[in-house]
């Protein structure tokens, strides 16, 4: 069973169907399947020539507004079109940040000048943007960052460090929080900064990760500046923006994630089958585990998107935990699955000191979806104190 | 479809909650439980009477309402959550559908419209006493029929038949021959025919009663014989709509520990605040969370794909995709609402600290019930293995 689509939602699969066959090909063959997490930083000028492809036919932003450039398609729209995607093997979309994260936001809090000047270039794929929210002491506590900035001669003067920036090397620009009063509580005093990314006073280091790629990076800002005008929403304003962001995901791509993991799921399967694995009692429990909790997973979402309400129910308040601890159980089973064999990387390659299987980076890749975006832990605070409405915990 | 319960499942859902908050309280099950009955006449009556729900789902054709599976969801849910005591789960998720799926238009007519009006209880046995431990469906089965020119004997026994003790109707599943015919056969029969014994069996969980069966050369006439569809393939169809049902009883059982733990940890203090304020205690109410929701996706679809196949079938075309559909969703619900619902019972225990573990508190009834329903059709170990098999593993040489 599966949603019934009307006519008008079937041909919209098929126009996405036929254009990603006719497109998805020749030079842009390579990067099927690639550069999603785990692999962000693959083959990344031909993802942007791709992004810009993608954004020439229209189908960048597809969601967003139409004044804004966008096609204003409705939520299951989208959700088609990110599961075509998924099944014709689109890579990562390397204008992700910009298109889900700063794109609303700037639509929402933004001027009418800052949306003019930079949703175009989202749009159209020309342009790429990363995320500085984490610091080194601020993680899970982010109303703890560090990096300030100071107004001097009409410009912002930046001086801090963030960390875990995906893409910052290729980013045209970088939407910062910034501490903009000192005196002001934690929360209070943050300022939410659109800042360029080339130029003198930003220093990209990548972090070299679990998986022996480098797709996260720390960028340090010695001295770095944005126009005045360059902010957000009111100064000290920037920590209600910055939540602001986090609630735009419709969760238009949750059916295309577990497609993934499907395919995945489909390795395992086969690697199973073909060295006797699923001849094991215990692992035929575990795969069957793990087929039923990536059902429940797409059921959960199906379920998600017949909500009428935009408020999100406390079916999708759980949605992270439960992906990401599916994610992270299916990894380890992957390697017992594949027993010996777990341990054989592939030859080196261009990227890296090493090269992965799909299935070896997805089973260290993994250990980081329990921590990015809100970690388990404290995930379990939101569903705890939002979802039940337990008391806080005194601070 | 949409993915969501309607406005008139949902009212249904009210309705029950508004019954049930009356006449299924701690004093009432308490009260139903020491009965040997296991359940309050009177209430099943008014049941049957005044909500009609022992009819909701036969057809009207049969004088029942003729709603679908997806509508029998948030009601069981309600029971579970109510841990209600009556012959419902027995004579609708067993008995009714046993008729509907494997009876002849006759046998239908013979037995749904007493069940839809309240006046005849059901049930389904398969399980023999001696069956393997981790035997399911036919392969549990060891009651044998012996075929005769005028109809059957039955010989053996029949046990864990849920309310087995006082169904006015008795369907039963038996080898026709002996059992390496490999031929099963469905019977129906009356709960006092001769030569049938019938004993009450004490269980940990008093809020649903088992008993045990005796055939000893039980005569039976032709027509006892459910003919609709053939034994092996009905039996296993049936049991996997039963374990829907029992899904989403799960599903509002387990929901019900989930609220009671919550509101608990909202107002008992310790170390000077509520205990809910602990995350070690939020974490454990999360996870309850997230295990209620996920259970509940994997029910509600079993219920439709239960609906869609009874439909199907009313209209003649039950087809072998539909059935392995439902097989899949079935199991994976059975499996996943098992665990989500006993997890969700014993965390209860747990935030409720020592009042969760004393008679006085309704905990205890949600933890043996979740364990009783974890054993009841199948065990959680036994549904993924089916779903191992389904999904091809180990097919291959």
């Amino acid at each position: 069973m599966d949603l019934e689509l009307t006519q008008e939602q079937l041909s919209f699969r098929a126009e996405v169907r036929a254009w990603l066959a006719e497109n998805l090909t020749g030079r842009f063959e390579s990067l099927k399947g690639r550069g999603g997490p785990g692999d962000e930083h693959y083959a990344v000028d031909l993802r942007m020539d791709w992004n810009r492809v993608m954004g020439a036919a229209g189908w960048n932003c597809i969601g967003w507004p139409k004044q804004h450039g966008g096609r204003a398609v409705p939520l299951m729209e989208e959700v088609i079109f990110n599961e075509e995607y998924v099944r014709a093997g689109g890579p990562g979309r390397i204008g992700h940040i910009g298109e889900t994260l700063l794109g609303p936001t700037l639509i929402h809090f933004g001027s009418a000048a800052q949306q003019q000047k930079y949703l175009p270039g989202i749009v159209d794929g020309s342009e790429i943007w990363c995320q500085g929210y984490s610091e080194p002491n601020a993680g899970s506590d982010l109303a703890n960052i560090q990096t300030t900035a100071e107004l001097k001669d009409g410009k912002w003067v930046i001086h801090g460090q963030k960390i875990w920036t995906s893409l910052a090397p290729w980013a045209d620009y970088c939407f910062v929080l910034c501490r903009t009063d000192k005196s002001a509580q934690k929360h209070k005093g943050i300022s939410y900064l659109l800042v360029p990314m080339r130029q003198p006073g930003i220093t990209i280091v990548p972090i070299e990760q679990i998986t022996g790629g480098s797709e996260f990076a720390e960028v340090f800002f010695d001295g770095a500046t944005t126009d005045e005008d360059n902010v957000v929403g009111a100064v000290n304003d920037g920590w209600r923006v910055a939540m602001g962001t986090l609630a735009f995901e419709r969760g238009a791509s949750t059916l295309a994630q577990q497609q993934q993991f499907q395919k995945e799921f489909d390795l395992v399967v086969a690697a199973a089958k073909r060295n006797g694995a699923s001849k094991d009692p215990v692992l035929r429990q575990r795969i069957a585990d793990a087929w039923i909790g990536l059902k429940i997973m797409r059921l959960n979402a199906l379920r998600t998107l017949s909500v009428d309400s935009t408020e999100l129910g406390r079916e999708a308040s759980f949605a992270k935990l439960y992906w990401s601890n599916w994610h992270r159980d299916f990894g380890e089973l992957a390697m017992e699955v594949l027993g010996a064999e777990s341990e054989l990387a592939l030859p080196p390659a261009e990227h890296g000191p090493y090269e992965l299987t799909t299935l070896q980076k997805s089973f260290l890749f993994a250990r980081s979806d329990t921590i990015y975006a809100g970690t388990n832990q404290i995930q379990r605070n939101i569903i705890g104190e939002r979802a039940l409405g337990l008391p806080r915990e005194p601070r | 479809m949409e993915f969501r319960f309607t406005e008139d499942q949902n009212e249904l859902r009210s309705q029950a909650r508004r019954f049930l908050a009356a006449e299924s309280t701690a004093a009432h099950v308490d009260k139903a439980m020491k009965t040997e009955l296991g359940y309050d006449p009177d209430v099943w009556a008014r049941v049957a009477g005044e909500l009609g729900w022992p009819g909701l789902v036969i057809p009207e054709a049969y004088e029942g309402i003729g709603l679908g599976q997806l509508d029998l969801h948030p009601l069981l849910e309600e029971m579970g959550r109510h841990v209600f005591c009556a012959p419902f789960f027995s004579t609708v998720c067993l008995g009714a559908n046993a008729l509907l799926v494997a009876g002849t238009t006759a046998q239908k007519q013979a037995h749904l419209p007493a069940i839809a009006a309240g006046e005849l209880t059901a049930t389904l046995g398969y399980r023999g006493p001696s069956a393997p431990a981790l035997a399911e469906g036919a392969s549990a089965v060891t009651l044998v029929a012996e075929e005769r020119a005028a109809g059957f004997t039955l010989t053996g026994d029949v046990s864990y038949v849920v309310d087995g003790h006082s169904a006015g109707l008795l369907i039963v599943a038996a080898w026709v021959g002996d059992e390496s015919s490999g031929e099963l056969g469905l019977f129906a029969l009356p709960g006092d025919t001769a030569g049938l014994t019938r004993t009450y069996l004490p269980t940990m969980d008093q809020t649903r009663r088992l008993a045990s069966l005796r055939f000893d050369g039980v005569q039976l006439d032709k027509d006892a014989r459910l003919t609709g569809m053939e034994g092996g393939r009905a039996l296993s169809v049936i049991l996997d709509l039963a374990a829907v049902g029992l899904a989403a009883e799960q599903v509002g059982a387990a929901e019900a520990c989930l609220d009671m733990a919550v509101e608990y940890a909202k107002v008992r203090q310790q170390f000077g605040r509520p205990i809910g304020s602990f995350q070690s205690i939020k974490h454990i109410c999360a996870d309850m969370l997230l295990k209620v929701e996920c259970a509940r996706s994997a029910a509600f679809y079993a219920s439709a794909v239960a609906a869609q196949l009874m439909a199907d079938m009313e209209g003649g075309k039950l087809t072998e995709q539909k059935g392995r559909e439902l097989a899949e969703a079935a199991s994976s619900a059975k499996a996943y609402c098992s665990d989500a619902f006993f997890h969700c019972a014993g965390q209860s225990i747990q935030v409720h600290g020592g009042i969760g573990f004393t008679w006085e508190h309704a905990a205890h009834l949600y933890f043996k019930r979740a364990q009783s329903s974890r054993a009841l059709l199948g065990s959680a170990q036994h549904h993924r293995e089916r779903v191992a098999t389904l999904l091809g593993l180990g097919d291959e040489a």
